[in-house]
């Protein structure tokens, strides 16, 4: 244990806060004050990660710290970070921090229901501190099975059918991520040293290659379903579209990154053999899901389900660069985890503030709400820009670092690819461009609309933390770009050893 | 007669005694007197259970008719502790003016059946071995019937009776195979003169269909619904934990030690059972409506991942299959603790009854949740690590194939435990259970497997105690 597992323990504590509150106004005060320590311990993280980085530290994981837990079973309590890993605990403190906001007024049992999220953040937090397989699927499956309640009892619309339809799918990819992890476990050395600790298991690199063709495509599978990989995404615009504010927020932004955290931390980092010899059918997967997803947003009359397949969209896109190994691609794929976390939080809190307004997500019978509106307006408008890559926001640096990587091989096959990909560019700007054309300029459809007030203070600040979010990867990208490709290029490096 | 030997049969002893006592204390005592049996019964099966962890030793009496070690003991100390759990849940329900008379008889019964797996799990020798099965069952048919106006009860007991009647005749058809193929009925004996003939191979056979019917694994699971659901629900708690978990561990004593030579033999076989046993159980689960019958297939399909950690065949698989039916002695007896009080209360046992019970009812609900959550294995509940360990000693073994079978399964069955929760936390209902104001013994029984749900599996310590006593084939 080290200070590390505090990301764990504050929102245990939370929990513990949160049962013993008796009435709305303390409720809010412990989720206030313990997702802003989180968020307050999340940049001490990454300033400490900086300082040791620039101390000369060139270590692959810092601050590791392991504590045997099942002695005969080799199960270990393993925790360390890299660059990807704080930039990511950094973006979910940010969600978190604004969730809680965006869930200000949330009714009805607002106790159990930020019980039930701030279990969820455990998940996520303790996923991305861990560096051993066991607590890392362990973690995993804690962040599940909240969002069943979740969607279930503080959702709206096909709820129970959303519900369990997300958590069965996600429980099937884990069972195969079971598997996988066990057999990585059974093979991750060939002196019999059996470890869950990935970087061992990657020191050893003893993995037989015979068995990295089962291994790896059970594990990228099972991470996959989570970044909602083609064709395993179903779950994903009922999902998001059933879910409360605050829980598309984090399930959205956070939770589905780690599907492609995982993708190259478990399958790609411990089986490099595997990736190159198996990464093109993966390709062409994650390739249809930027393509099909963008279409099928460009549909879509519901506002969350426009945002839900753009996030298919999105997310595979992370896939599709970690797929195509280069540092930079890479580089790509986490800086586009980043942005897309930020920016589509952001639009399913502005989501969820105008349906608290206006009872309808369908754009078709909503307008001219910028002159309604024009904080939650401008904020949405912000959003899109970003998610359509306009330069100065953060859509623009990931997705710009994705297509320079993934165009820097010369074989036909990735060419291709990547100009099918690049197609993605366009036809987002076109659902993003009709929505905020449709929903904010022109004629006001509904007269009651005229009467509705725009954001609270506790909306605004939502709203704010994320926009300063994405504007600062935006403007400033060097530093965080540095900080990832800097622990990536130790993943790139190890599978092109392979080629 | 050398008497040291009972010596080694103290854990039997010390049973037997608590039974005496309460025998004598239920036939003597005045009527006055007699209203604290209940807790009188528990306090002494709890201290029986803490002389049980006193100093435990290997060794053998009779001739090897009799065998213990420090393995058995810890066997028998998570049989106590289902049955103490047990005996706190049933405590309203005994006290309830039907059972009245027939108090005494219930605990008496209850504490013999227990006596009989204790010698079962003990046995060195097929003999005693088919004694303690029998004893075992025999009184848990009476046990069904004991609300004997209840057709269902009554039904329930003479499915029950046929069927054991049945699975010990065929059992002892096996055995008395395995003899004339062997020429012996000592375990150890057998081991060492063990040949692969046809007539040993239908013994096996016949052993594993007799076992299957106490375990209760497809295809010789047909009893179980009807029993679960006729049976009073602390007798239906008794059966699907403590009976199951008991029949499994022998079954597993005996594979390992009898018939080590022939795994390959019976390998493939309990293979194809594991997979029918958990995918049949799993499927018709999730068509139950009555949660007794529910619990019932539920029970089945746990009973298919309890035997992975028997085809594992190692120390491992040992540990996991005992730390599995610990963890499930919780996750189970707190579902039933939670199902009994509903029903003692209201007489509801249907899911569609649980509709909306958490505005009345939360800390029951929430702890019906937990532990159909950790039987579901999600963590940080307990049912997640034993699920993993038992995964784990069968992938060790190379089970590949048939652990994703089991694990997809799990798949399956998330679902139907998600629709009890989602009943109880999601569905609307205008005729709620009301709320229900719970007795001290159920509230202590409930809270001790909550307790033990949340707490076993984050604990390493109970595990890797019991890892260096286990054996492997």
């Amino acid at each position: 244990m080290n200070f590390l597992s505090l990301f764990v323990l504050i929102p245990l504590l939370m929990m513990a806060g949160l049962a013993l509150s008796r009435n709305m106004k303390q409720i809010r005060t412990v989720a206030v004050i313990g997702s802003s320590l989180q968020l307050v311990f999340a940049f001490i993280v990454l300033f400490m990660f900086l300082g040791e980085r620039a101390a000369g530290n060139t270590a692959e994981m810092l601050f590791v710290a392991d504590t045997v837990w099942y002695a005969p079973l080799g199960i270990h309590y393993t925790v360390g970070v890299d660059g990807v890993s704080v930039a990511m605990l950094l973006l979910s403190a940010i969600v978190v921090f604004a969730g809680v906001f965006a869930s200000w007024k949330i009714d009805p049992l607002p106790k159990e229901f930020f019980l039930w999220l701030i279990l969820l953040s455990i998940g996520v937090f303790g996923f991305f501190i861990s560096i051993n397989l066991f607590t890392m699927f362990m973690y995993y499956e804690i962040a599940l099975i909240p969002m069943y309640l979740l969607i279930g009892v503080w959702g709206s619309g096909n709820k129970t059918y959303s519900a369990m339809k997300l958590t069965l799918m996600l429980m099937g990819g884990s069972a195969l991520l079971l598997i996988g992890i066990l057999g990585i476990y059974f093979h991750s050395s060939a002196d019999g040293n059996l470890t869950m600790n990935i970087l061992e298991i990657a020191k050893n690199n003893a993995i037989p290659h015979e068995m990295q063709y089962y291994l790896f495509p059970l594990t990228f599978v099972g991470f996959g379903v989570l970044g909602a990989m083609f064709p395993f995404h179903t779950w994903s615009p009922d999902g998001h579209a059933s879910a409360p504010t605050a829980v598309s927020m984090l399930h959205a932004g956070v939770l589905m990154k780690l599907g492609g955290y995982g993708c190259f931390r478990v399958a790609m980092y411990l089986m490099p053999w595997a990736t190159t010899e198996l990464s093109w059918i993966f390709l062409i997967l994650t390739g249809i899901s930027v393509v099909y997803g963008a279409f099928s947003a460009c549909v879509q009359t519901d506002l969350k389900y426009i945002n839900a397949y753009s996030s298919v969209s999105h997310c595979g896109l992370v896939l599709f660069a970690l797929l195509m190994w280069n540092t930079t691609a890479m580089t790509g794929a986490v800086l586009q985890m980043l942005s897309h976390g930020l920016m589509t939080a952001l639009f399913f809190a502005l989501i969820g503030m105008i349906y608290g307004r206006t009872h309808t997500r369908d754009i078709r019978e909503m307008g001219g709400l910028m002159k309604i509106m024009p904080f939650l307006s401008v904020a949405y408008v912000i959003a899109g820009l970003a998610s359509l890559g306009l330069p100065g926001l953060s859509g623009f640096v990931a997705e710009m670092t994705v297509f320079v990587g993934s165009f820097q091989w010369d074989d036909t096959f990735r060419r291709v690819f990547t100009i099918v990909a690049c197609t993605s560019i366009v036809i987002t700007a076109v659902y993003i461009l009709r929505v905020v054309g449709k929903l904010l300029y022109g004629k006001v459809q509904n007269e009651h609309h005229r009467e509705l007030t725009d954001a609270a203070w506790f909306e605004r600040l939502s709203a704010i933390t994320l926009i300063v979010g994405v504007a600062a990867i935006g403007m400033a990208p060097g530093w965080i770009s540095n900080l990832i490709s800097d622990s990536m290029s130790v993943i790139s490096e190890r599978i092109l050893q392979y080629i | 007669m050398d008497f040291s030997n009972f010596l080694w049969m103290r854990d039997e002893l010390s049973l037997l005694a608590v039974i005496l006592v309460l025998f004598l204390y239920d036939t003597f005592a005045t009527e006055k007197s007699r209203r604290a049996f209940s807790w009188v019964a528990c306090l002494l099966l709890a201290v029986q259970t803490a002389f049980l962890f006193v100093n435990p030793a290997t060794g053998e009496a009779f001739g090897g008719m009799y065998q213990t070690s420090p393995v058995i003991n810890i066997v028998k100390i998570v049989l106590n502790i289902g049955t103490l759990l047990v005996l706190i849940q049933a405590n309203v329900w005994a006290k309830s003016p039907d059972m009245q008379v027939r108090r005494g008889e219930f605990y008496v019964l209850t504490l013999m059946t227990l006596l009989g797996m204790y010698l079962m799990i003990s046995s060195g020798n097929f003999l005693l071995f088919f004694i303690g099965l029998e004893m075992a069952s025999l009184p848990l048919t009476a046990l069904v019937a004991i609300e004997k106006y209840h057709q269902l009860s009554y039904e329930a007991a003479a499915k029950y009776v046929f069927v054991a009647l049945f699975s010990s005749s065929l059992m002892l058809l096996g055995i008395s195979f395995v003899y004339g193929a062997v020429g012996t009925l000592y375990f150890e004996d057998i081991a060492a003169s063990l040949v692969g003939t046809p007539l040993l191979y239908v013994g096996l056979v016949l052993f594993l269909a007799g076992m299957g019917f106490k375990i209760s694994i497809v295809p010789f699971h047909l009893w179980t619904a009807d029993v679960y659901q006729g049976a009073p629900t602390s007798i239906t708690a008794y059966l699907s934990v403590i009976s199951k978990g008991a029949a499994a561990f022998a079954l597993m004593v005996v594979l390992f030690k009898v018939f080590s030579s022939v795994a390959a033999v019976w390998q493939p076989v309990l293979w194809g059972l594991i997979v029918i046993t958990i995918t049949i159980g799993n499927l018709f689960a999730v068509r139950q409506k009555n949660l007794k019958r529910f619990m019932a297939f539920s029970s089945i399909s746990q009973a298919g991942y309890i035997l992975l950690g028997v085809i594992a065949g190692s120390a491992v698989g040992m540990t996991s299959l005992i730390y599995y039916v610990l963890v499930y002695v919780f996750s189970n007896l707190a579902v039933f603790g939670v199902i009994s009080v509903i029903e003692n209360a209201t007489g509801k046992v249907d899911m569609d009854d649980y509709n909306g019970l958490y505005r009345t009812n939360p800390k029951l609900s929430v702890a019906l949740m937990l532990a159909l959550f950790s039987l579901a294995g999600i963590p940080p509940f307990a049912g997640f690590f034993s699920k993993f360990f038992i995964f784990y000693a069968a992938v060790e073994e190379g089970f590949y194939v048939l652990v994703f079978i089991a694990l997809l399964n799990t798949i399956i069955s998330l679902y139907y435990y998600l629709l009890v929760v989602k009943a109880m936390f999601i569905r609307q209902d205008d005729c709620v259970i009301p709320t229900i104001q719970s007795d001290g013994a159920s509230k202590l029984s409930i809270s001790l497997c909550v307790l033990g749900v949340l707490l076993v599996g984050l604990i390493s310590g109970i595990y890797s105690s019991i890892v260096p006593l286990s054996f492997g084939m």
